[in-house]
């Protein structure tokens, strides 16, 4: 199994506080990693040291043979994030077109990555008049536009309705089939059974870094939610007081 | 540095602002309008219009360049689409002449449409072209446009943004030579005069008011403003931090 990003021992602060607490794990190549977690638990911090903007204070991110950051890797690396970051002020075609230009594509690619996520019809609207979850989808096709070797994508699925958001997973997983590497945040545990593998994050601590079937085996339940409890209680257990 | 990208986010920055027609009809009408004005104080056209009217020419476009850009750039801070432009293959510099090259065109037309109104409805009598007025008009926006990059890196806030007018602009409108003649300012005056660019537009505007043809002051003023605006786009560029805490 190829690695598309290693993390080693990472620790982050922000502000006065320690966000990430020593974090190791590995993201397999050409699959659908699930990255999950409460919210403040610091999910989008680990997608930030991934691709490349967030200072850290000591361990390494190597994302696709080379250190997190580097500009090789700016081809390579689609990020999508929280909040979706597109101009407002802009219709979702003037925006994707923007972002194909960086990229050196035409307008063509990005009219398909329009079309790839569903918003062909409302492609001549200003995203400022799209709905939330309109406008994550617009946000999202400005990162698909490169077809970059890895997509980082920090809660893609919010707010969308139940039947876009299968068709997101089934588009995640389609270019996952094509050789793309995806991760992707999430804190509803029920879009933890769509992906391949899972990394389970707490607090700042990884719990858990496994497939679904493997993790549903150790906690010895089927139900996502219970196993992830499970995991947290029984690090608590095992944790030696400081 | 990429000319492709350059000239890509220059022409998104323009659609952005064609999306919105009142900033565009407040850029474009504002001065002409701010010049009439002028025009009704000084009892009509005269010598002290024409040298007030001449320097207003040279300060609008840079004080309404600050405040937009200084704002337009925090915008991109704070919705995080500058993060996300410095994870693509856009480079700083790219992103900092995108946003020179994009209002300097709108100032082009801003700068036009006043000097326009301010010869043929107000009477405004200058010795040299009016062409070079247009052009300070221009060079100064530009300016203005990079103090404004620069400027935002220092606010979290649209609150704190507009803050910085007051810092920037406003002592160099006081020194810069329209209130009092630089001239009979106090030495440390003087100094402080002699190291604010908008004292370089303020003058050579003055020259195109004086001689028919461009001088040597002129082109050198000029080029001291232009100079301004390039080191400060320099320094924008080092306040755009790819990776932050």
């Amino acid at each position: 199994m190829d690695t598309a990003i290693e993390v080693r021992d990472l620790v982050v602060d922000r502000g006065r506080r320690r966000v990430l607490h020593g974090i190791s794990c590995a993201v397999p190549a050409g699959r659908v990693t699930g990255l999950l977690g409460p919210s403040g638990s610091g999910k989008t911090t680990l997608i930030r040291a991934i691709v490349g903007v967030q200072i850290v204070e000591s361990g390494t991110v190597t994302v696709l043979g080379r250190p997190a950051g580097s500009p090789e890797l700016r081809r390579q690396v689609g990020y999508v994030t929280q909040a979706p970051s597109v101009y407002a002020d802009l219709s979702v075609r003037e925006n994707a077109r923007y972002f194909a230009t960086l990229y050196g594509l035409d307008a063509h690619a990005a009219d398909q990555a329009i079309r790839d996520v569903g918003l062909a019809d409302a492609a001549g609207q200003l995203v400022g008049n799209l709905s939330g979850g309109q406008r994550s989808r617009a946000s999202l096709a400005c990162a698909m536009i490169g077809r970059p070797g890895l997509l980082v994508l920090d809660e893609p699925t919010v707010g969308q309705d139940p039947v876009l958001r299968a068709d997101l997973w089934a588009k995640f997983h389609a270019l996952a089939a094509e050789g793309t590497t995806l991760l992707v945040s999430s804190h509803v545990m029920d879009e933890a059974g769509r992906c391949d593998r899972l990394l389970l994050i707490r607090e700042g601590r990884l719990i858990g870094d496994d497939s679904p079937a493997a993790i549903r085996a150790i906690a010895g339940t089927d139900d996502l939610e219970e196993a992830f409890l499970r995991l947290i209680r029984e690090t608590e257990r095992t944790e030696v007081p400081a | 540095m990429s000319v492709r990208i350059t000239l890509a986010t220059s022409g998104r920055i323009l659609r952005q602002l064609r999306h919105d027609r009142r900033t565009v009809a407040l850029l474009i009408l504002v001065p002409a309008l701010l010049l009439s004005l002028l025009y009704f104080m000084y009892d009509d056209a005269g010598p002290t219009f024409d040298r007030i009217a001449l320097i207003m020419l040279g300060v609008f476009p840079f004080t309404i360049m600050f405040l937009v850009t200084s704002i337009a750039m925090l915008r991109e801070r704070t919705t995080g689409t500058l993060e996300r432009l410095l994870t693509t293959p856009l480079g700083k510099v790219d992103l900092l002449f995108g946003y020179g090259l994009a209002f300097g065109l709108a100032a082009a037309v801003q700068g036009t449409v006043a000097v326009a109104a301010a010869y043929w409805l107000l009477g405004l009598d200058t010795a040299g072209n009016t062409g070079l007025v247009v052009l300070v008009a221009v060079v100064n926006a530009v300016l203005g446009v990079a103090l404004g990059l620069f400027c935002s890196a220092f606010a979290r806030t649209e609150f704190q943004a507009v803050q910085f007018l007051p810092v920037v602009v406003l002592p160099q409108l006081l020194l810069c030579g329209l209130f009092v003649p630089r001239g009979q300012m106090s030495g440390w005056l003087q100094a402080v005069s002699d190291v604010m660019p908008l004292s370089y537009a303020v003058e050579a505007l003055g020259q195109v008011g004086a001689h028919a043809d461009p001088t040597a002051t002129l082109w050198r003023d000029l080029a001291v403003v232009a100079g301004a605006a390039v080191v400060a786009l320099v320094l924008a560029a080092a306040t755009l931090r790819r990776r932050t805490p």
